[in-house]
């Protein structure tokens, strides 16, 4: 039971680090930022554990009341820690990745901040980390809505914060506007989601007359269906943009301006699940309207598909990467909303696996091709470096090629996670979609359908990948010369391909650790274990082979050549160019939304608040009658009557001396005169008076 | 015996001319001896009056106003003789530099 | 008439002539001179009502020293000479009219309102002799005996101060006079 009251330290240890980060971080170093940060994470991780080992013991969890917060009239939220099953998946997830990341960014910031000629902004980078993990473990530990909804915000914030992390000049010629353009964007976006959010939260207090999980949950039965089908709905509102889901996904590839360990970190393995997590734990508000569920699934299911063809077309291999892990989301978000709340949480965890596998791989390879270009650079004109680089784009796949020799453990890890990614037996990928495929076997085939579209296509980009990256003979210098990475890179690497590796065990069919552990939360109904589908799982996996046949037809038989277009292009044609331009979604938003605002906006601002407000009432009319006002008070109230109160008090004394002044003559005599009169007259009265 | 209101007439009558000699003449000396005329009836009439209750005190009083009187002349001479110097007259209507 | 009172309406009248000389005078120096009679009768007066020792002060001091001053001064002036026609012509009727008024407020305090009709008694010889005034001098009156010496002084200090010829600036070298040097002293010391 003690071991449940150190619950709060997994926030502390975070907050910990990053206020000595911020105070200290540039005096002690770079090794003394990365350690303090990497400590905080790990003490984090070790506080997961220990929270896991507890429950263990005792599955039903605790309760573990830090402080009042909020208590107005019949609002009472008080901070809480939830410890339970399904919380502490969460927490061991985001620290344990966490963790790793960590110690992978200590290395790659290293080269980074050179590469961007700003050492300084280290201690910052880790500042902004640690703050990270400390608002997700808000987010994963909140006993109420409101307390996730805190770190749902704070994680939003830290996303902000890490994408637009370079967001001065860059020394390629970048101004770092596009960085601060896209950390904006993401903002914006997950804003429209968390309007939705707190739409379902509003609702919840209406409803239900409490925040806290315990008062809401058990009783989604007793409120009437159109509430909670309000409140679902606008949750799902919320879980699309924290999720990157249709409609609001735009934001994740542009989040991928980013260094790549935030990519890994936040848009891969962790902020972007919270969406997932929200809905699980929101389970019976789901379950009690299927006609949710539906929409759910099916949001999900389209956004796995439509993400899938836009990742077929693109060059960059973290955009690759992005719109991979949007489709994922997708199986998961489909997953939750079919009712399949384990295999979607099984999901996030091996997915969290592999696609930080995968970035954290993407950015050894970025890593070492852009080693390679800065020798290459200053080979070629030692004296002129500070004049800029020439223009490579070390993400472009069209510059790689043959890096499998150069960079051998980079490629082996690499192949691992892309492997997982596709869902190859025995990897951990393939048991957790297959779960998902099964579930949708039996819920509802056309979202089945769907998945094993996009479980085709996935395939399909992976190997298109692979073929690019690591095989044919490299495109450019800079790939040619590539070196691999320091070990403080590559063994986080390899630490997460071992968990790819054995990751399948945690849910293995017929055993089923995960779906018991979870159902001490969610109940037995609703984490009901599924069934080994073998024909689902056969056909995932062939059709995955096929897809890797095609592949190898189009990338692997005749290698791709310097400058030489995509040869899916010839294929498709003018399928192709949507995929490349991902069906110009962003360019229709513009059209259709940002552009009516901004003119909208403009409106305002010009006409209403400037020549209205501004010119109009302020100027002409408040600003003049003071005018007129000031004027009048200033004319014939004070030059009129004040003044000449005063002038005219001086005009009489003025002329009352002047009068007096005849007395004034200077003769003596006049005065002895004047005197001997004021004599006789008192004479004359005290003589004849008494 | 003489009456002692007879003195008093006298230095009435004295005191009175002394006066009128003061605002009548121009000339500031005889003005000055005019002034010593009326301090003169005041001494009369203190002698008077110290013979007419037997007081001895009339008589000092009389005695420190010739000594005052003296003092007086020397210092209001000197004045004159110092006016004299700078205006070249001695007459009083000439010196209305107070003039407002 | 008794002896006493003739002699003192005989003196009365020769005292009040001397004064009228003094004040219709064209010449200062009569004026003077018609003042030192009239002196000269006040001290008379002064012995007939028993003050012998004020009487001879009267004498010495006031005729015997400040007359004489008073014609020192006359002559350094030269102020003997005749005066102009009198100008400011209201004020000798207005100044008539109020010694007239001050005469007639006399006469009434005098006559109509007191009670000292009467002659008064005879006293002791020695009345008013030096020593008694000194014995009153010297003990009631000491302090105000010992300032007029101090009075005096201040008189005698200011006196010299005032008559002082002022010699500020005397040497100031004219070059542009081909070096005739004039000396110039500052206005208000008199020409000399």
């Amino acid at each position: 039971m003690d071991a449940f009251n150190l619950v709060p330290w997994i926030i502390l240890f975070p907050v910990i680090g990053l206020v000595l980060n911020a105070a200290i971080g540039r005096r002690i170093g770079e090794r003394g930022s990365a350690l303090i940060a990497i400590a905080a994470s790990a003490g984090s991780l070790v506080i997961s554990v220990m929270q896991y080992l507890a429950l263990s013991a005792h599955p039903e969890g605790a309760v573990v009341y830090l402080a009042d917060w909020i208590g107005i009239g019949a609002l009472n939220v008080p901070w809480a820690f939830r410890v339970d099953t399904l919380s502490v998946t969460m927490m061991l997830v985001v620290s344990g990745v966490g963790t790793l990341i960590h110690i992978y960014a200590a290395g790659y910031m290293h080269f980074d901040v050179r590469y961007k000629e700003d050492p300084g902004s280290y201690a910052r980078f880790f500042v902004y980390l640690n703050l990270f993990i400390a608002a997700m473990m808000i987010l994963v530990s909140g006993d109420s809505y409101l307390t996730l909804f805190v770190g749902w915000e704070g994680v939003g914030l830290c996303s902000y914060l890490l994408i637009g992390f370079w967001y001065q000049r860059n020394p390629d010629g970048n101004k770092g506007i596009m960085n601060s353009l896209a950390a904006k964007k993401a903002m914006l976006v997950n804003r429209i989601g968390d309007f939705g959010f707190l739409l379902a939260v509003f609702m919840i207090f209406w409803a239900f007359g409490s925040l806290n999980f315990d008062e809401v949950l058990p009783h989604a039965e007793t409120v009437a269906p159109w509430v909670i089908m309000f409140i679902t709905l606008a949750m799902l509102l919320g879980v699309t943009g924290k999720s990157a889901q249709l409609p609001l996904y735009v934001w994740l590839p542009d989040a991928m301006a980013g260094p790549t360990p935030v990519s890994a970190l936040i848009h891969a393995a962790t902020m972007v699940t919270a969406g997932v997590y929200l809905v699980a734990r929101s389970a019976p508000l789901f379950a009690a309207v299927p006609a949710a569920q539906t929409t759910v699934a099916f949001v999900g299911a389209l956004t796995a598909f439509f993400a899938a063809t836009i990742a077929v077309g693109q060059y960059d291999i973290k955009k690759v990467l992005a719109y991979s892990t949007i489709s994922q989301l997708g199986f998961m978000v489909a997953a939750v909303g079919m009712g399949a709340f384990v295999a979607g949480m099984f999901h996030l965890v091996t997915h969290a696996f592999f696609k930080a596998l995968l970035f954290l791989g993407s950015g050894s390879v970025i890593l070492a091709l852009e080693r390679a270009h800065h020798v290459q650079e200053t080979l070629s004109n030692p004296k002129h470096k500070k004049k800029g680089h020439t223009h490579f784009d070390p993400q472009d796949m069209r510059v790689m090629g043959g890096l499998r020799k150069p960079i051998r453990l980079t490629f082996w890890v690499y192949t691992i996670g892309a492997l997982g990614l596709a869902g190859i037996p025995p990897l951990a990928g393939f048991f957790s979609k297959d779960e998902i495929l099964a579930d949708a076997w039996i819920e509802n085939p056309l979202v089945f359908l769907l998945l094993i579209a996009a479980a085709f296509l996935t395939a399909f980009y992976v190997g298109r990948q692979l073929l690019l990256v690591f095989f044919g003979s490299p495109r450019s210098q800079p790939a040619d010369k590539a070196v691999e990475s320091p070990a403080i890179i590559t063994i986080p690497l390899i630490a997460l391909a071992a968990l790819v590796v054995i990751g399948g065990l945690i849910n293995l069919p017929g055993w089923h650790p995960f779906t018991n552990w979870l159902a001490h939360t969610l109940g037995e109904e609703l984490a009901e274990p599924t069934e080994f589908n073998f024909f689902v799982a056969l056909l995932a996996t062939v059709f995955a082979l096929i897809a890797f046949y095609l592949a190898w037809i189009f990338y692997g038989r005749t290698p791709l050549a310097e400058k030489q277009v995509d040869p899916l292009k010839q294929r498709l044609g003018r399928v192709f160019t949507g995929m490349e331009n991902k069906w110009w979604v962003d360019e229709f938003y513009a059209w259709l939304i940002v552009r009516p605002y901004k003119r909208f906006a403009g409106f305002l601002a010009d006409t209403i608040d400037w020549k209205f407000l501004h010119d109009w009432v302020h100027d002409s009319a408040v600003v003049n009658t003071f005018r007129w006002f000031a004027r009048f008070l200033a004319n014939p109230v004070d030059l009129g009557v004040i003044d000449g109160i005063a002038n005219g008090l001086a005009k009489s004394a003025t002329g009352l001396a002047r009068g007096l002044s005849f007395f004034q003559t200077g003769f003596v005599r006049n005065y002895a005169l004047v005197t001997f009169l004021g004599v006789v007259i008192m004479l004359g009265y005290l003589v004849f008076s008494s | 015996m003489v009456p002692v209101s007879y003195y008093f007439a006298l230095s009435a009558i004295l005191f009175a001319l002394g006066a009128l000699g003061v605002l009548i003449r121009r000339n500031a000396i005889i003005i000055f001896m005019s002034v010593e005329l009326m301090l003169n009836a005041a001494n009369l009439l203190f002698v008077a009056f110290a013979r007419m209750y037997e007081a001895l005190q009339g008589q000092i009083y009389v005695f420190f106003v010739i000594a005052v009187a003296a003092a007086e002349v020397a210092v209001g001479l000197a004045i004159i003789v110092a006016i004299f110097r700078t205006k070249k007259s001695i007459d009083i209507d000439e010196m209305s530099s107070l003039k407002g | 008439m008794s002896i006493d009172l003739l002699l003192f309406f005989v003196l009365a009248t020769v005292a009040v002539i001397a004064a009228l000389g003094m004040l219709f005078s064209r010449n200062a120096v009569y004026s003077a001179l018609f003042l030192i009679l009239n002196f000269a009768t006040v001290a008379v007066f002064f012995l007939l009502l028993g003050a012998p020792f004020i009487a001879m002060a009267q004498v010495t001091v006031y005729a015997g020293a400040i007359m004489v001053l008073f014609l020192f001064v006359i002559m350094l002036l030269g102020a003997e000479r005749v005066e102009g026609r009198h100008r400011g012509g209201w004020q000798r009727p207005v100044a008539v009219l109020l010694t007239i008024v001050l005469l007639v407020e006399s006469g009434y305090l005098i006559f109509v309102r007191s009670d000292l009709v009467g002659a008064v008694a005879p006293v002791a010889s020695n009345y008013a002799s030096p020593e008694a005034i000194g014995e009153l001098l010297f003990s009631d009156y000491l302090l105000p005996f010992e300032i007029t010496s101090v009075l005096l002084l201040a008189a005698m200090v200011g006196v010299i101060v005032l008559t002082k010829e002022e010699k500020l600036l005397r040497e100031h070298t004219d070059v542009m006079e081909n070096g005739k040097e004039e000396a110039r002293s500052p206005q208000g010391a008199g020409g000399k």
